[in-house]
């Protein structure tokens, strides 16, 4: 039960991110409809930071390389785990 | 095998290490600025991917058509791979283009290949996960068109107009902007060097979980 | 020959089956039917049908209408070959693998054409599309397109038969490789639907659509025989 609101909550906090990210930044005028502006020459609250994507691009690609590792390290355990309960089964079957 | 493990984490851990000291140094491109930064990890990212499905497709043959076990624990080892590394390029991309085109997608050829290729690499995992018996031959059927598909969407920016970069940005880069160049290959090498040392982690696992399926058939005699 | 005196009998052994039960025939264009009847309640406001990208709609409603009563059918289809567990028996004979698979695929190709001509008068009536007026391009582009999707289903829907899941299976394997087809036959029908219609575009869509065939077709065929051993 618990867990289940864990997951629900997590997988609101996730999407929140994203769609907040999604709207458009206020007070930016859409500048295309008058014609093209070079990017140096619109007045730079309208340009959009770079730093911030740059840094969400390579977080996120260590995040996705560790989670994968974690999820291989996990699944590895549980494998081994399962192969040494069973060996210490038959030792006890043989045995007794 | 085994005994490569080592040393390849070493150099990789390195590649890695050095990556962003290259790719700071590396020049500023005239139009994109900062944000084309991204490139350094975006196509080594789908290099890997790209390595990745080739191989999951080849070792899918290998098994469909002589039967190898061996060749299928390596399919599925790739197919994970891939769908990591397409997952990576997939979310680095869009976030390129947002401040590069202003949009987060556009549904030109590239994008949108490149979103069906996914796709068809995550079917292959769910086929072999909730396909029942025997769905080891299925999903080899699907790697290998999900193989000849990734053709297509390698070739599609310079088939169509597309709002994507051409494949000649990374095929000429030599030429056109040769200061890029060492960030550039570094990254690849050291991407495609993770790509290497994940199947074999991965391999791995697939091995002990064969071992553990016989262990269990065994018992049952 | 004896490739083609193959796929020629699978294909009449299915359409005597059908021609008698009409059941999967019916079904499919009732389906069909009732999925552009959804799109135009979907799109037509005040009684008409959306005028700006009036091709791009009507258009692609009747790919998509294509595409759902053909994985419908390919359910079907296979649905009846494993109950009466006749693609055993199919696989037993004496008969080139791929042969199998080509008269299977005609088949399909076959009942799809049927759907599409009912689907096509009625989007060209209920989105007052002009269809008819490069028939022999449309023909072509639903033709091309009718062929690359039912040479991916057809393998893919044989291959699915002893699958737990297969129901949902299908549509997960065969859309992200037939969505190419799909697109491609949008854009060259859409091209046709302007005004003047754009053979030029038709004609390069066209051209994409006989190469995804020729490729798909191939590897079907490679993959066939060893998808359907044991």
């Amino acid at each position: 039960m618990i867990r289940r609101a864990v997951i629900a909550f997590a997988t609101f906090v996730l999407l929140a991110g994203p769609a907040a990210a999604l709207q458009p930044p206020a007070g930016q005028a859409p500048a295309g409809q008058e014609g093209f502006v070079q990017i140096d020459e619109l007045p730079k609250d309208q340009q959009l930071p770079a730093a911030p994507l740059l840094i969400a691009a390579y977080a996120f690609v260590w995040v996705a390389l560790m989670a994968y590792l974690w999820s291989i390290w996990n699944r590895l355990g549980t494998v081994e785990a399962e192969m040494r309960s069973l060996e210490q089964r038959k030792r006890q079957r043989d045995g007794s | 095998m085994r005994k490569l493990f080592l040393p390849l984490t070493i150099v990789t851990a390195a590649l890695f290490a050095y990556a962003p000291i290259a790719i700071a140094n590396a020049p500023y491109e005239s139009t994109m600025l900062l944000i084309q930064k991204i490139f350094y990890f975006h196509v080594p990212a789908w290099i890997a991917m790209y390595s990745a499905l080739f191989v999951c497709g080849i070792a899918s043959a290998i098994y469909l058509f002589k039967g190898r076990v061996e060749a299928d624990r390596v399919a599925v080892a790739a197919g994970e791979i891939a769908v990591l590394f397409g997952l990576i390029g997939l979310v680095t991309g869009p976030l390129w283009g947002r401040k590069a085109w202003g949009v987060w997608w556009q549904w030109d050829a590239r994008l949108t290949t490149a979103l069906l290729l996914e796709l068809i690499l995550i079917a292959y995992l769910m086929v072999r996960k909730y396909g029942g018996p025997g769905s080891e031959k299925l999903a080899a059927g699907v790697a290998l068109f999900g193989m000849v598909d990734s053709v297509f969407v390698y070739k599609s920016v310079d088939w169509w107009r597309t709002v994507h970069p051409k494949t000649s940005v990374v095929t000429s880069l030599g030429e056109t902007a040769p200061a890029m160049m060492p960030a550039f290959a570094l990254c690849a090498v050291a991407f495609v060097l993770l790509m290497t040392l994940l199947l074999m982690l991965r391999v791995k696992l697939a091995q002990q979980q064969a071992t553990l399926n016989d262990m269990y058939l065994a018992d049952e005699e | 020959m004896v490739f083609l005196r193959t796929a020629l009998l699978v294909l009449r052994k299915d359409v005597a089956i059908e021609v008698r039960s009409r059941e999967i025939l019916y079904t499919t264009l009732f389906f069909a039917v009732s999925c552009v009847l959804i799109f135009s309640f979907a799109f037509v406001r005040e009684g008409a049908p959306p005028q700006e990208a009036a091709a791009d709609v009507a258009a692609g409603i009747l790919w998509i209408a294509v595409a759902f009563s053909g994985t419908l059918a390919l359910g079907r289809t296979f649905e009846r070959e494993r109950y009466g567990e006749t693609l055993k028996a199919l696989l037993l004979a004496p008969a080139p693998r791929p042969a199998i698979y080509v008269g299977k695929l005609l088949g399909m190709v076959l009942l799809m054409t049927v759907a599409e001509l009912v689907l096509v008068p009625m989007v060209a009536l209920l989105f007052q599309a002009a269809l008819f007026a490069r028939p022999l391009l449309v023909s072509a582009l639903l033709f091309a397109g009718t062929v690359g999707f039912a040479a991916v289903g057809t393998l893919f829907a044989a291959m699915l038969i002893r699958a737990r899941t297969r129901d949902v299976m299908l549509p997960i394997l065969l859309y992200p490789i037939t969505i190419p087809v799909i697109i491609a036959g949008v854009r060259g029908t859409s091209a046709l639907l302007t005004v003047p219609p754009d053979e030029a575009m038709a004609t390069m869509w066209l051209g994409v659509l006989t190469s995804f065939d020729v490729v798909f077709v191939t590897l079907a065929l490679w993959t066939f025989e060893p998808l359907m051993t044991e």
